[in-house]
């Protein structure tokens, strides 16, 4: 948290990646901080900018394949940034996010775009492109069953350095060999407590959908379990997650 | 007269196709399976290939494509011209190629032809019609699982484009997606029919770098890119608020302006109409003279148009992707309850995540009901937004859960059509409760006030714009 008591939630370049509406992650973090009475901000963190190095969350989203690769040009020219979600930061990163966050990112003419390296994980075009309803079982404690939009054309396979985010009931995953669904840092894994990255191909934006997932990373932030939210705040929450889940 | 196959006149087999194609044309209409211009197209059609060639022959066609706007726009330049005669037109909205067939069978004898045509099926219809312009109103996804790569459809725009030099693209300079597919074109008129969707070109169409934006504040009044130098061309046309309810002032940068008081609300329209007169002009047609006829179109294919149900008037908008709903939006500005229905079937998009991507703020304040298959989506994104509101599946529940008098409803395809079947059908009784209906109040109906005011997309930041360099 940043000294004057706010929680500072980190947009990553909405100019570029901004095609699946995932910056709706960041405003179900901080709305759920201010329902419990802690001051949020968030903070967009556009291409024409120097990133911000000491937010306690990060987000990055989806977006084209181009999109893609400008991303990771521009995240990996910012070695201060890096270093941030690396070491310091709680991170949730989705779709394109997931891939620029892995190893390589390879295209359609087989050229391959490095990614930041902060998992351990390459991806590659698929067959077919990926879309539909997923629902998997997190292996996070305490996050349970997951729902979201798969929504991408490019295939992931995990290394032996990345955890799976969950593994998939029913729908896509990462890879259609695979049940797996997203990655975490091994680290954040086994403890499950304190800075590392959560990715994931969910869409919905997959915080919107999935509540305690929220909470999970907003807990790993602060460095404390949060109490839990009156039900009244989202009259409408038990009927969605019925809608995907039922 | 001609009777092998691929002459310029009439041949046998273009007669018999015209003639089988109206006959079940009429058949379709007389079992009530609807006008018939689609099926009587797609017969004559598969007995003369070249049937629509044929057709439009001889005839000053308009097209009009674009994601957003087709219909309403189309029945504005149908109108602009009907001074000039009768018009085929594809007023229901039949908008591929067995559509357009259809239309020109149902009216042999007019010279002026109006179609509008699905953007994913212009090839063909503009290959065949050869049309004397091209309206070109926006390109945005239509569903966000489906039209994955919106660039891929301006890229085959710019394709077909190359193959017509000689028709006059009229096309909207505030697109980016358009710009880039239309700036190669030899003949464009650029018209400031404004932008309200930028998800979609938040990075450049043509490099993929971000697009730079300069906004007045509510809106981008200019954009272009620094990596390849794709920038918002100087506009021809543009508009301006007027005094009088409902009006607005076309301009052109070497013609008189015209005053035009709109029969269809909101700022979109008034973009629309204004790209009508352009199209019309383009084909001959004054503006002042169209201008008029113009006003007059008050309903497209039953939007806008008001239904009574119980004691309330609903006034129902269709949208049909995520840069609609934030188009209709500002259409309803204003301080009436609304009614927001969301489905999600194959014709609506699968994936509702655009909700977090509209601009709900417009909603603060005023009396709101969520429903549809997606009422639970839509009403958690207006809980996180902190707006109050009521939420049931079914929209005549939460319809009923508003107060009495007029409201807004908007809707998304498949829901906007069960929203107007249910409408239109015998009060039933209803129970409130199975909803998510939630226990804190909606707040007070505010008193209606004026709309918002209309922000130009025009003229003096278009000159601005013009300049060499782009600050
Ligand atoms: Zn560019």
């Amino acid at each position: 948290m940043r000294a004057h008591g706010s929680v500072a939630i980190a947009v990553l370049l909405p100019d570029v990646l901004g095609t699946y509406s995932d910056a709706g992650n960041a405003v179900v973090l901080a709305q759920r901080l201010r329902w419990r009475g802690v001051a949020a901000e968030i903070v967009d963190v556009t291409a024409g900018t120097v990133p911000p190095t000491g937010c306690d969350l990060y987000v990055i989203g989806g977006g084209e394949d181009t999109a893609e690769y400008v991303a990771a040009d521009w995240l990996a020219r910012h070695d201060g940034l890096r270093t941030a979600l690396a070491e310091r930061a709680v991170s949730l990163a989705v779709c394109a996010g997931l891939q620029i966050f892995g190893r390589v990112m390879t295209d359609r003419a087989g050229v391959e775009h490095a990614g930041l390296g902060l998992l351990d994980l390459v991806s590659s075009p698929g067959a077919r492109r990926t879309v539909g309803e997923s629902v998997s079982v997190s292996t996070l404690p305490g996050v349970g069953r997951v729902t979201g939009f798969h929504n991408h054309g490019g295939v992931t396979l995990l290394g032996p350095d990345a955890l799976p985010f969950a593994h998939t009931e029913r729908g896509p995953g990462n890879h259609p060999g695979t049940r797996v669904e997203g990655a975490v840092s091994r680290p954040t894994a086994d403890a499950a407590t304190g800075p590392g990255i959560v990715a994931t191909y969910l869409h919905g934006p997959v915080l919107a959908r999935n509540p305690a997932l929220a909470d999970h990373l907003l807990a790993r932030a602060l460095g404390a379990p949060l109490p839990p939210l009156d039900p009244d705040r989202l009259p409408d929450m038990a009927a969605l997650r019925a809608t995907y889940l039922g | 007269m001609n009777v092998v196959g691929t002459g310029r006149g009439p041949t046998i087999r273009f007669r018999v196709a015209v003639t089988a194609g109206r006959l079940a044309a009429e058949v379709s209409r007389r079992l009530g399976c609807g006008g018939g211009s689609v099926i009587g197209g797609r017969v004559a059609h598969r007995l003369c290939p070249d049937v629509l060639t044929r057709l439009a022959a001889g005839r000053t066609s308009v097209l009009v494509t674009g994601t957003n706007g087709k219909t309403t726009t189309s029945h504005l330049v149908a109108a602009a011209l009907r001074d000039r005669g009768p018009v085929a037109h594809n007023a229901s909205g039949s908008n591929m190629l067995d559509g357009a067939v259809g239309a020109l069978m149902a009216t042999p004898r007019s010279r002026l032809c109006v179609l509008e045509v699905d953007e994913l099926h212009l090839g063909p219809v503009l290959d065949a019609v050869r049309p004397a312009v091209l309206v070109l109103l926006n390109l945005s996804r239509d569903q966000l699982d489906r039209v994955s790569e919106v660039r891929q459809t301006a890229r085959t725009v710019e394709s077909v484009l190359a193959r017509h030099p000689d028709t006059v693209v009229v096309a909207n300079a505030d697109d980016p997606l358009v710009v880039s597919a239309a700036g190669s074109s030899p003949h464009v008129v650029w018209v400031a029919a404004g932008a309200g969707w930028e998800a979609d070109t938040r990075t450049c169409p043509t490099c993929g770098h971000q697009v730079s934006r300069r906004t007045n504040g509510l809106r981008a009044v200019s954009w272009w890119c620094d990596h390849c130098g794709l920038h918002r061309p100087c506009p021809a046309w543009w508009w301006t608020p007027a005094d009088e309810p409902g009006g607005f002032v076309v301009h052109h940068r070497d013609v008189a302006a015209v005053t035009v008081v709109s029969g269809l609300p909101g700022r979109v329209n008034r973009s629309n109409t204004t790209i009508a007169l352009a199209a019309a002009d383009a084909v001959g047609t004054d503006p002042a003279s169209a201008a008029p006829h113009v006003a007059r179109v008050r309903s497209v294919a039953g939007r806008y148009d008001r239904v009574a149900w119980e004691d309330r008037l609903v006034r129902s908008v269709l949208v049909k992707n995520p840069a609609g709903w934030g188009e209709a939006l500002d259409v309803l500005a204003g301080a009436r309850p609304v009614l927001l229905v969301v489905n999600a079937r194959e014709a609506d998009g699968r994936d509702v995540s655009w909700l977090w991507d509209l601009p709900v703020d417009v909603l603060r304040g005023r009396v709101v009901a969520v429903a549809g298959e997606r009422a639970a989506d839509l009403g958690v994104r207006l809980s996180y937004a902190g707006i109050p509101h009521h939420s049931h599946p079914d929209p005549l529940v939460a319809l009923a859960a508003l107060p009495a008098g007029e409201v807004d409803a908007v809707a998304n395809y498949t829901a906007f059509r069960d929203l107007r079947r249910s409408l239109a059908g015998p009060a039933r009784p209803r129970r409130p409760g199975g909803g998510t209906g939630h226990p804190r109040p909606a707040p007070e109906v505010p008193p209606p006030g004026p709309p918002g005011p209309a922000e130009p997309a025009g003229p003096d930041s278009g000159r601005r714009r013009c300049a060499p360099t782009v600050p």
